[in-house]
Protein backbone atom coordinates (compact mmCIF):
# COMPACT_ATOMS: atom_id res chain seq x y z
CA UNK A 1 0.00 0.00 0.00
CA UNK A 2 1.26 3.56 -0.48
CA UNK A 3 1.41 6.22 1.96
CA UNK A 4 2.05 9.93 1.84
CA UNK A 5 4.58 10.94 4.22
CA UNK A 6 5.36 15.14 4.43
CA UNK A 7 8.91 15.96 4.91
CA UNK A 8 8.09 19.86 4.92
CA UNK A 9 6.05 19.10 8.67
CA UNK A 10 8.88 22.21 10.15
CA UNK A 11 7.44 25.52 7.84
CA UNK A 12 3.77 24.10 9.14
CA UNK A 13 1.84 26.44 11.42
CA UNK A 14 -0.87 25.70 13.94
CA UNK A 15 -4.33 26.92 14.48
CA UNK A 16 -6.06 28.24 17.61
CA UNK A 17 -7.95 25.30 17.76
CA UNK A 18 -5.17 22.79 17.31
CA UNK A 19 -4.84 21.13 19.87
CA UNK A 20 -8.66 20.67 21.00
CA UNK A 21 -8.68 18.43 17.50
CA UNK A 22 -5.93 16.03 18.96
CA UNK A 23 -7.63 15.58 22.74
CA UNK A 24 -11.09 15.06 19.98
CA UNK A 25 -9.10 11.77 18.39
CA UNK A 26 -8.54 14.35 15.33
CA UNK A 27 -6.15 12.65 12.12
CA UNK A 28 -4.35 15.82 11.74
CA UNK A 29 -2.51 16.39 8.30
CA UNK A 30 -0.92 19.44 6.33
CA UNK A 31 -3.15 21.60 4.66
CA UNK A 32 -3.11 25.00 3.05
CA UNK A 33 0.06 25.49 5.28
CA UNK A 34 -1.02 24.24 8.78
CA UNK A 35 -2.09 21.01 10.23
CA UNK A 36 -5.86 20.52 10.01
CA UNK A 37 -8.19 17.82 11.11
CA UNK A 38 -9.41 15.21 8.05
CA UNK A 39 -11.11 13.05 10.25
CA UNK A 40 -12.58 12.01 13.39
CA UNK A 41 -14.99 9.11 13.19
CA UNK A 42 -14.49 8.92 9.94
CA UNK A 43 -15.49 10.54 6.65
CA UNK A 44 -18.78 9.14 5.79
CA UNK A 45 -19.93 8.92 9.17
CA UNK A 46 -19.23 12.88 9.65
CA UNK A 47 -20.99 13.20 6.42
CA UNK A 48 -23.89 11.72 7.70
CA UNK A 49 -23.72 13.30 10.56
CA UNK A 50 -23.57 17.11 9.12
CA UNK A 51 -26.27 15.56 6.19
CA UNK A 52 -28.66 15.01 9.61
CA UNK A 53 -27.67 16.85 12.11
CA UNK A 54 -25.28 19.50 12.67
CA UNK A 55 -21.31 19.79 12.25
CA UNK A 56 -18.60 21.57 13.46
CA UNK A 57 -15.74 22.25 10.96
CA UNK A 58 -12.96 24.48 11.99
CA UNK A 59 -12.03 26.22 9.23
CA UNK A 60 -9.75 28.61 10.58
CA UNK A 61 -7.01 28.14 7.86
CA UNK A 62 -9.08 30.66 5.46
CA UNK A 63 -8.35 33.80 5.30
CA UNK A 64 -10.33 36.65 6.97
CA UNK A 65 -9.97 40.21 6.03
CA UNK A 66 -11.62 43.31 6.68
CA UNK A 67 -11.69 46.67 4.27
CA UNK A 68 -11.96 50.02 5.38
CA UNK A 69 -12.68 53.28 4.00
CA UNK A 70 -15.06 56.07 2.45
CA UNK A 71 -14.33 54.63 -1.10
CA UNK A 72 -14.38 51.14 0.03
CA UNK A 73 -16.71 49.60 -1.75
CA UNK A 74 -15.52 51.35 -4.83
CA UNK A 75 -11.93 50.17 -5.02
CA UNK A 76 -13.57 46.62 -4.20
CA UNK A 77 -15.45 47.42 -7.49
CA UNK A 78 -12.16 47.79 -9.21
CA UNK A 79 -11.32 44.12 -8.17
CA UNK A 80 -14.55 42.01 -8.16
CA UNK A 81 -17.07 42.03 -10.74
CA UNK A 82 -20.33 41.57 -8.33
CA UNK A 83 -21.70 44.75 -6.74
CA UNK A 84 -20.50 45.44 -3.73
CA UNK A 85 -21.79 49.35 -3.92
CA UNK A 86 -25.41 47.82 -3.54
CA UNK A 87 -24.81 45.29 -1.18
CA UNK A 88 -26.41 46.74 2.18
CA UNK A 89 -24.94 46.16 5.52
CA UNK A 90 -25.14 42.52 7.23
CA UNK A 91 -25.59 41.54 3.71
CA UNK A 92 -23.01 38.58 2.14
CA UNK A 93 -22.24 38.26 -1.46
CA UNK A 94 -20.33 35.79 -3.18
CA UNK A 95 -17.73 36.93 -5.79
CA UNK A 96 -14.31 36.47 -7.43
CA UNK A 97 -10.57 37.84 -7.38
CA UNK A 98 -9.89 38.31 -11.33
CA UNK A 99 -6.95 38.28 -13.33
CA UNK A 100 -6.60 40.71 -16.57
CA UNK A 101 -7.53 37.69 -18.51
CA UNK A 102 -10.43 36.70 -16.85
CA UNK A 103 -8.72 34.35 -15.07
CA UNK A 104 -10.08 33.06 -11.39
CA UNK A 105 -7.51 33.90 -8.88
CA UNK A 106 -9.82 33.19 -5.98
CA UNK A 107 -13.31 33.15 -4.68
CA UNK A 108 -14.45 34.91 -1.45
CA UNK A 109 -17.29 35.99 0.44
CA UNK A 110 -17.69 39.61 1.20
CA UNK A 111 -20.38 41.08 3.64
CA UNK A 112 -20.63 44.68 4.49
CA UNK A 113 -19.70 44.74 7.92
CA UNK A 114 -20.19 48.40 8.15
CA UNK A 115 -20.84 48.86 11.78
CA UNK A 116 -24.28 50.74 13.03
CA UNK A 117 -22.86 53.43 16.02
CA UNK A 118 -26.30 54.06 18.52
CA UNK A 119 -27.38 57.20 19.19
CA UNK A 120 -27.38 58.78 22.79
CA UNK A 121 -30.34 59.85 23.98
CA UNK A 122 -29.56 62.00 26.78
CA UNK A 123 -26.74 63.92 24.53
CA UNK A 124 -29.68 63.81 21.76
CA UNK A 125 -27.76 62.07 19.27
CA UNK A 126 -28.79 60.07 16.50
CA UNK A 127 -28.11 56.91 15.21
CA UNK A 128 -25.63 56.50 12.30
CA UNK A 129 -23.46 54.19 10.49
CA UNK A 130 -19.87 53.96 10.63
CA UNK A 131 -17.55 53.73 8.24
CA UNK A 132 -17.75 51.49 5.21
CA UNK A 133 -15.88 48.03 6.67
CA UNK A 134 -16.44 45.05 4.18
CA UNK A 135 -15.46 41.65 5.67
CA UNK A 136 -13.85 38.82 2.93
CA UNK A 137 -12.88 35.24 3.60
CA UNK A 138 -11.07 33.96 1.12
CA UNK A 139 -9.03 30.56 0.67
CA UNK A 140 -6.54 29.37 2.80
CA UNK A 141 -3.73 28.52 0.42
CA UNK A 142 -4.48 31.92 -1.82
CA UNK A 143 -4.87 34.36 1.27
CA UNK A 144 -1.19 35.77 1.28
CA UNK A 145 -1.18 35.97 -3.11
CA UNK A 146 -4.78 38.22 -2.28
CA UNK A 147 -3.34 39.94 0.34
CA UNK A 148 -0.75 41.02 -2.12
CA UNK A 149 -3.04 41.85 -5.03
CA UNK A 150 -5.52 43.90 -2.50
CA UNK A 151 -2.51 45.74 -1.22
CA UNK A 152 -1.33 46.45 -4.49
CA UNK A 153 -4.36 47.47 -6.58
CA UNK A 154 -6.52 49.19 -3.29
CA UNK A 155 -5.86 52.57 -3.19
CA UNK A 156 -3.81 53.92 0.30
CA UNK A 157 -7.65 55.48 1.18
CA UNK A 158 -8.77 52.30 2.37
CA UNK A 159 -7.37 49.88 4.74
CA UNK A 160 -6.99 46.32 4.86
CA UNK A 161 -6.48 44.05 7.48
CA UNK A 162 -5.41 40.74 8.17
CA UNK A 163 -7.87 39.47 11.10
CA UNK A 164 -5.33 36.74 12.13
CA UNK A 165 -6.24 36.74 15.49
CA UNK A 166 -9.50 35.39 14.60
CA UNK A 167 -10.20 31.82 14.37
CA UNK A 168 -13.54 30.54 11.97
CA UNK A 169 -15.82 28.26 12.95
CA UNK A 170 -18.35 26.49 10.57
CA UNK A 171 -21.91 25.02 12.15
CA UNK A 172 -23.61 22.87 9.48
CA UNK A 173 -26.70 20.80 9.10
CA UNK A 174 -30.07 20.72 9.35
CA UNK A 175 -29.77 21.17 13.31
CA UNK A 176 -27.14 24.38 13.29
CA UNK A 177 -29.62 26.62 13.73
CA UNK A 178 -31.22 24.61 16.15
CA UNK A 179 -27.65 24.40 18.06
CA UNK A 180 -26.88 27.68 17.82
CA UNK A 181 -30.24 29.47 18.66
CA UNK A 182 -29.39 27.53 22.00
CA UNK A 183 -26.17 28.94 22.61
CA UNK A 184 -26.54 32.45 21.59
CA UNK A 185 -30.29 32.94 23.45
CA UNK A 186 -32.17 32.77 19.73
CA UNK A 187 -30.46 36.10 18.37
CA UNK A 188 -29.99 34.37 14.95
CA UNK A 189 -32.97 33.63 14.57
CA UNK A 190 -34.59 35.87 12.16
CA UNK A 191 -31.34 35.06 9.89
CA UNK A 192 -31.69 34.11 6.80
CA UNK A 193 -29.25 32.99 4.27
CA UNK A 194 -26.51 34.64 3.38
CA UNK A 195 -26.97 37.73 6.07
CA UNK A 196 -24.12 38.63 8.62
CA UNK A 197 -24.80 39.89 12.45
CA UNK A 198 -21.92 40.83 15.32
CA UNK A 199 -23.14 39.76 18.20
CA UNK A 200 -20.95 39.35 21.59
CA UNK A 201 -20.86 35.99 23.26
CA UNK A 202 -19.81 36.90 27.00
CA UNK A 203 -17.12 39.45 26.78
CA UNK A 204 -16.30 38.29 23.33
CA UNK A 205 -17.59 39.57 19.92
CA UNK A 206 -18.58 37.34 17.41
CA UNK A 207 -19.21 37.41 13.56
CA UNK A 208 -22.02 35.25 12.66
CA UNK A 209 -22.87 34.65 8.70
CA UNK A 210 -25.71 32.45 7.86
CA UNK A 211 -23.92 30.88 4.91
CA UNK A 212 -21.19 27.77 4.52
CA UNK A 213 -20.16 25.31 2.00
CA UNK A 214 -21.91 21.67 2.55
CA UNK A 215 -25.41 22.79 0.87
CA UNK A 216 -26.86 22.84 3.92
CA UNK A 217 -27.99 25.07 6.58
CA UNK A 218 -25.82 26.85 8.64
CA UNK A 219 -23.23 29.48 10.22
CA UNK A 220 -19.78 30.74 9.70
CA UNK A 221 -18.60 32.25 12.54
CA UNK A 222 -15.51 34.52 13.26
CA UNK A 223 -13.85 34.55 17.15
CA UNK A 224 -11.37 35.66 18.21
CA UNK A 225 -8.68 33.04 18.93
CA UNK A 226 -7.95 32.71 22.57
CA UNK A 227 -11.48 31.94 23.27
CA UNK A 228 -12.10 29.56 20.06
CA UNK A 229 -11.83 26.50 22.28
CA UNK A 230 -14.13 27.41 24.94
CA UNK A 231 -16.74 28.57 21.97
CA UNK A 232 -15.81 25.45 20.33
CA UNK A 233 -16.45 23.28 23.33
CA UNK A 234 -19.52 25.32 24.07
CA UNK A 235 -21.22 24.25 20.59
CA UNK A 236 -19.73 20.58 21.28
CA UNK A 237 -22.20 20.85 24.54
CA UNK A 238 -25.14 20.51 22.49
CA UNK A 239 -26.50 17.33 21.98
CA UNK A 240 -26.96 17.85 17.68
CA UNK A 241 -23.46 19.00 17.29
CA UNK A 242 -20.31 16.98 16.60
CA UNK A 243 -16.67 17.55 15.28
CA UNK A 244 -16.46 17.32 11.42
CA UNK A 245 -13.18 16.61 9.63
CA UNK A 246 -11.98 18.21 6.46
CA UNK A 247 -12.60 15.03 4.42
CA UNK A 248 -16.34 15.34 5.12
CA UNK A 249 -16.14 19.28 4.04
CA UNK A 250 -14.96 17.81 0.51
CA UNK A 251 -17.20 15.07 0.00
CA UNK A 252 -19.96 17.48 1.69
CA UNK A 253 -19.36 20.45 -0.74
CA UNK A 254 -19.16 18.00 -4.13
CA UNK A 255 -22.62 16.82 -3.72
CA UNK A 256 -23.43 20.63 -3.22
CA UNK A 257 -21.86 21.18 -6.47
CA UNK A 258 -19.76 23.85 -5.12
CA UNK A 259 -16.30 24.84 -7.30
CA UNK A 260 -12.88 24.38 -4.88
CA UNK A 261 -10.69 26.85 -5.64
CA UNK A 262 -7.20 25.37 -7.15
CA UNK A 263 -9.00 22.31 -8.53
CA UNK A 264 -12.68 23.50 -10.03
CA UNK A 265 -11.71 26.93 -10.35
CA UNK A 266 -7.83 28.42 -11.32
CA UNK A 267 -6.46 30.83 -13.28
CA UNK A 268 -7.27 28.73 -16.19
CA UNK A 269 -11.00 29.10 -15.51
CA UNK A 270 -12.75 32.12 -16.40
CA UNK A 271 -16.66 32.82 -14.38
CA UNK A 272 -18.70 31.64 -17.67
CA UNK A 273 -17.18 28.38 -18.16
CA UNK A 274 -16.84 27.98 -14.34
CA UNK A 275 -21.09 28.54 -14.52
CA UNK A 276 -20.32 31.30 -11.97
CA UNK A 277 -21.98 33.74 -14.39
CA UNK A 278 -24.38 34.71 -11.08
CA UNK A 279 -21.52 36.70 -9.66
CA UNK A 280 -21.67 39.11 -11.96
CA UNK A 281 -24.37 41.19 -12.24
CA UNK A 282 -25.90 43.05 -14.87
CA UNK A 283 -25.12 46.02 -14.19
CA UNK A 284 -21.76 45.40 -13.22
CA UNK A 285 -21.44 43.74 -16.70
CA UNK A 286 -22.61 46.47 -18.36
CA UNK A 287 -20.61 48.87 -16.68
CA UNK A 288 -17.28 47.17 -16.74
CA UNK A 289 -14.55 48.92 -14.24
CA UNK A 290 -13.12 45.67 -13.00
CA UNK A 291 -10.47 43.51 -13.67
CA UNK A 292 -11.05 40.90 -16.28
CA UNK A 293 -13.68 43.04 -17.55
CA UNK A 294 -13.24 42.70 -21.18
CA UNK A 295 -11.82 39.01 -21.51
CA UNK A 296 -14.91 37.57 -19.18
CA UNK A 297 -17.75 39.69 -21.57
CA UNK A 298 -16.34 38.29 -24.40
CA UNK A 299 -16.82 34.80 -23.20
CA UNK A 300 -20.34 35.88 -21.84
CA UNK A 301 -20.97 37.53 -25.49
CA UNK A 302 -19.87 34.78 -27.63
CA UNK A 303 -20.08 31.52 -24.85
CA UNK A 304 -17.60 29.71 -23.43
CA UNK A 305 -15.79 27.09 -25.12
CA UNK A 306 -16.03 24.41 -21.98
CA UNK A 307 -18.15 24.65 -19.13
CA UNK A 308 -17.95 23.24 -16.22
CA UNK A 309 -20.80 20.12 -15.21
CA UNK A 310 -21.52 17.76 -12.88
CA UNK A 311 -20.81 13.50 -13.76
CA UNK A 312 -23.09 10.97 -12.91
CA UNK A 313 -20.45 8.08 -12.93
CA UNK A 314 -21.97 4.22 -13.71
CA UNK A 315 -20.57 1.76 -10.97
CA UNK A 316 -19.05 2.13 -7.73
CA UNK A 317 -15.65 3.15 -9.14
CA UNK A 318 -14.98 6.81 -8.44
CA UNK A 319 -13.52 9.00 -11.09
CA UNK A 320 -11.39 11.79 -9.39
CA UNK A 321 -9.63 14.91 -10.47
CA UNK A 322 -7.64 14.56 -13.96
CA UNK A 323 -9.60 11.75 -15.28
CA UNK A 324 -10.12 12.52 -19.34
CA UNK A 325 -13.50 12.13 -20.61
CA UNK A 326 -14.08 11.12 -23.72
CA UNK A 327 -17.36 11.53 -26.31
CA UNK A 328 -16.78 8.04 -28.17
CA UNK A 329 -12.78 8.47 -29.53
CA UNK A 330 -12.41 12.04 -28.58
CA UNK A 331 -11.19 13.60 -25.42
CA UNK A 332 -13.65 16.14 -24.92
CA UNK A 333 -12.47 17.45 -21.26
CA UNK A 334 -11.31 16.57 -17.80
CA UNK A 335 -12.69 15.99 -14.02
CA UNK A 336 -11.35 19.35 -11.90
CA UNK A 337 -12.62 16.97 -8.66
CA UNK A 338 -14.70 13.57 -8.17
CA UNK A 339 -15.29 11.48 -5.37
CA UNK A 340 -17.97 8.81 -4.08
CA UNK A 341 -21.17 10.25 -2.77
CA UNK A 342 -21.99 9.38 1.07
CA UNK A 343 -25.47 10.61 0.21
CA UNK A 344 -26.30 8.95 -3.14
CA UNK A 345 -23.68 6.10 -2.49
CA UNK A 346 -22.39 6.09 -5.78
CA UNK A 347 -19.58 8.01 -7.45
CA UNK A 348 -19.86 11.73 -8.53
CA UNK A 349 -17.95 14.06 -10.22
CA UNK A 350 -17.36 18.00 -11.39
CA UNK A 351 -15.01 19.05 -14.18
CA UNK A 352 -15.11 20.70 -17.89
CA UNK A 353 -16.98 19.67 -21.33
CA UNK A 354 -16.57 21.31 -24.38
CA UNK A 355 -20.03 23.26 -24.35
CA UNK A 356 -21.72 21.52 -27.32
CA UNK A 357 -21.33 18.37 -24.65
CA UNK A 358 -22.59 20.12 -21.88
CA UNK A 359 -26.31 19.60 -21.64
CA UNK A 360 -27.85 17.29 -19.04
CA UNK A 361 -28.68 14.05 -19.71
CA UNK A 362 -25.28 13.94 -22.45
CA UNK A 363 -23.86 10.36 -21.83
CA UNK A 364 -20.15 10.68 -21.78
CA UNK A 365 -16.94 8.26 -20.93
CA UNK A 366 -14.23 9.10 -18.17
CA UNK A 367 -11.12 7.51 -18.49
CA UNK A 368 -9.90 5.75 -14.81
CA UNK A 369 -6.72 3.81 -15.50
CA UNK A 370 -7.19 2.81 -19.23
CA UNK A 371 -10.50 1.54 -18.18
CA UNK A 372 -13.85 3.51 -20.08
CA UNK A 373 -16.85 4.23 -17.66
CA UNK A 374 -20.11 5.23 -19.23
CA UNK A 375 -20.92 9.15 -17.41
CA UNK A 376 -23.78 11.12 -18.15
CA UNK A 377 -24.00 14.95 -17.85
CA UNK A 378 -26.13 15.62 -14.79
CA UNK A 379 -27.28 18.72 -12.66
CA UNK A 380 -25.82 20.59 -9.93
CA UNK A 381 -26.02 20.23 -7.27
CA UNK A 382 -26.35 16.33 -7.01
CA UNK A 383 -28.01 16.72 -3.17
CA UNK A 384 -30.69 19.57 -2.99
CA UNK A 385 -29.41 22.62 -1.04
CA UNK A 386 -31.17 23.55 1.94
CA UNK A 387 -30.41 27.39 2.75
CA UNK A 388 -32.30 29.44 5.17
CA UNK A 389 -34.06 31.54 2.73
CA UNK A 390 -37.02 32.89 5.03
CA UNK A 391 -40.39 31.89 5.87
CA UNK B 1 -0.48 -21.42 7.60
CA UNK B 2 1.93 -18.97 8.25
CA UNK B 3 1.38 -15.43 7.58
CA UNK B 4 4.15 -12.19 6.60
CA UNK B 5 3.48 -9.22 6.55
CA UNK B 6 4.91 -6.20 3.90
CA UNK B 7 6.18 -2.63 5.17
CA UNK B 8 3.75 -1.45 2.28
CA UNK B 9 0.79 -2.93 4.75
CA UNK B 10 -0.29 -5.74 3.08
CA UNK B 11 -0.52 -9.23 4.76
CA UNK B 12 -0.26 -12.83 3.28
CA UNK B 13 -1.04 -15.97 3.70
CA UNK B 14 1.05 -19.16 3.07
CA UNK B 15 -0.98 -22.53 2.64
CA UNK B 16 0.90 -24.86 0.73
CA UNK B 17 1.39 -23.89 -2.74
CA UNK B 18 -1.45 -21.11 -2.70
CA UNK B 19 -1.05 -17.34 -1.29
CA UNK B 20 -3.69 -15.39 0.23
CA UNK B 21 -3.30 -11.27 0.27
CA UNK B 22 -4.87 -8.59 1.88
CA UNK B 23 -4.13 -5.08 3.60
CA UNK B 24 -3.75 -4.66 7.13
CA UNK B 25 -6.14 -3.56 9.64
CA UNK B 26 -3.42 -0.86 10.29
CA UNK B 27 -4.07 0.22 6.66
CA UNK B 28 -7.45 0.03 6.22
CA UNK B 29 -7.54 2.27 9.42
CA UNK B 30 -5.13 4.80 7.57
CA UNK B 31 -7.09 4.36 4.61
CA UNK B 32 -10.74 4.80 6.25
CA UNK B 33 -14.15 4.60 4.65
CA UNK B 34 -13.24 2.38 1.57
CA UNK B 35 -15.90 2.54 -1.21
CA UNK B 36 -14.56 0.77 -4.08
CA UNK B 37 -11.85 -2.34 -4.80
CA UNK B 38 -10.52 -3.02 -8.12
CA UNK B 39 -8.94 -6.42 -7.85
CA UNK B 40 -6.61 -8.22 -11.01
CA UNK B 41 -7.73 -10.38 -13.49
CA UNK B 42 -7.56 -14.11 -12.56
CA UNK B 43 -5.11 -15.74 -14.52
CA UNK B 44 -2.46 -12.19 -14.92
CA UNK B 45 0.51 -12.58 -14.01
CA UNK B 46 1.87 -10.19 -11.21
CA UNK B 47 5.53 -9.36 -10.02
CA UNK B 48 6.57 -8.74 -6.54
CA UNK B 49 6.62 -5.02 -5.84
CA UNK B 50 4.24 -4.19 -8.98
CA UNK B 51 0.55 -2.60 -8.59
CA UNK B 52 -1.81 -5.60 -8.08
CA UNK B 53 -5.10 -4.08 -6.63
CA UNK B 54 -6.19 -0.63 -6.28
CA UNK B 55 -8.33 0.59 -2.61
CA UNK B 56 -10.60 3.61 -3.25
CA UNK B 57 -11.98 5.52 0.22
CA UNK B 58 -13.99 8.06 -0.31
CA UNK B 59 -11.03 10.61 -0.30
CA UNK B 60 -8.64 9.05 -2.37
CA UNK B 61 -7.13 6.21 -4.44
CA UNK B 62 -4.40 3.76 -3.10
CA UNK B 63 -2.67 1.01 -4.54
CA UNK B 64 -1.68 -2.39 -2.98
CA UNK B 65 1.49 -4.12 -4.30
CA UNK B 66 1.95 -7.77 -4.40
CA UNK B 67 4.40 -8.70 -2.03
CA UNK B 68 5.18 -12.03 -3.90
CA UNK B 69 5.32 -12.64 -7.63
CA UNK B 70 3.09 -15.66 -9.03
CA UNK B 71 -0.37 -15.93 -11.11
CA UNK B 72 -3.57 -14.48 -9.52
CA UNK B 73 -6.07 -17.57 -9.05
CA UNK B 74 -9.11 -16.24 -7.68
CA UNK B 75 -10.39 -12.82 -6.01
CA UNK B 76 -12.58 -12.15 -3.20
CA UNK B 77 -16.26 -11.77 -5.67
CA UNK B 78 -17.70 -10.47 -2.09
CA UNK B 79 -15.54 -7.18 -2.25
CA UNK B 80 -17.60 -6.14 -5.06
CA UNK B 81 -20.76 -6.01 -3.00
CA UNK B 82 -19.34 -5.03 0.05
CA UNK B 83 -16.50 -3.36 0.00
CA UNK B 84 -16.57 -2.22 3.34
CA UNK B 85 -15.38 -5.95 4.56
CA UNK B 86 -11.89 -4.54 4.13
CA UNK B 87 -12.69 -2.07 6.88
CA UNK B 88 -14.51 -4.38 8.89
CA UNK B 89 -12.64 -7.53 8.53
CA UNK B 90 -9.17 -6.43 6.78
CA UNK B 91 -7.66 -9.62 7.48
CA UNK B 92 -10.15 -12.09 7.18
CA UNK B 93 -13.22 -11.90 5.01
CA UNK B 94 -11.99 -8.91 3.05
CA UNK B 95 -8.83 -10.57 1.65
CA UNK B 96 -7.81 -8.92 -1.81
CA UNK B 97 -6.53 -12.42 -3.87
CA UNK B 98 -5.33 -15.92 -3.79
CA UNK B 99 -1.99 -16.08 -5.97
CA UNK B 100 0.35 -19.25 -6.87
CA UNK B 101 3.35 -19.43 -4.92
CA UNK B 102 6.53 -19.44 -7.52
CA UNK B 103 9.98 -19.14 -5.32
CA UNK B 104 9.68 -19.64 -1.51
CA UNK B 105 12.83 -17.37 -1.00
CA UNK B 106 10.23 -14.24 -1.97
CA UNK B 107 9.30 -14.95 1.65
CA UNK B 108 12.65 -13.79 3.14
CA UNK B 109 12.88 -10.23 3.80
CA UNK B 110 8.87 -10.34 4.85
CA UNK B 111 7.83 -9.48 8.73
CA UNK B 112 6.18 -11.96 10.62
CA UNK B 113 3.26 -10.73 13.00
CA UNK B 114 5.46 -9.57 15.93
CA UNK B 115 7.85 -8.04 13.75
CA UNK B 116 5.37 -5.65 11.96
CA UNK B 117 3.22 -4.56 15.30
CA UNK B 118 6.74 -3.47 16.10
CA UNK B 119 7.42 -1.97 12.60
CA UNK B 120 3.63 -0.29 13.11
CA UNK B 121 4.44 0.93 16.59
CA UNK B 122 7.72 2.62 15.10
CA UNK B 123 5.44 4.43 12.40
Amino acid sequence: MSDDTDDTIAEIETLPLDAWHRRKGARMVPFAGYHMPIQYEGIVTEHGWTRTQAGLFDVSHMGQLMVTGETAAAELEKLLPGAIASLKPGKVRYSLLLDDQGGILDDLMVTNATPWIEGDEEAGTEGKWGEPAYYLVVNGAMKWDDIAHLREHLDDDVTLTHMDEHALIALQGPNAATALNRVMRNVIDDMVFMESVCHDFGEWPLRITRSGYTGEDGFEISVPAEFAESFADRLCAEIEVRPIGLGARDSLRLEAGLPLYGHDITTETDPVSADLGFALTKRRREEGGWMGHEPVMKAFTEGPAQKRVGLAIDGRMPAREGALIYSGDTQVGRITSGGFSPTLERPIAMGYVDTALAAEGTELEVEVRKKRLPATVASLPFVPHRYHRGK
Amino acid sequence: MARYFTDEHEWIDVDGDTATVGITDYAQGQLGDIVFVELPDVGSVIEKGKDAAVVESVKAASDVYAPISGEIMETNDALEDDPALVNTAPEEGGWFFKMTIGDKSQFDGLMDQAAYKSFCDGL
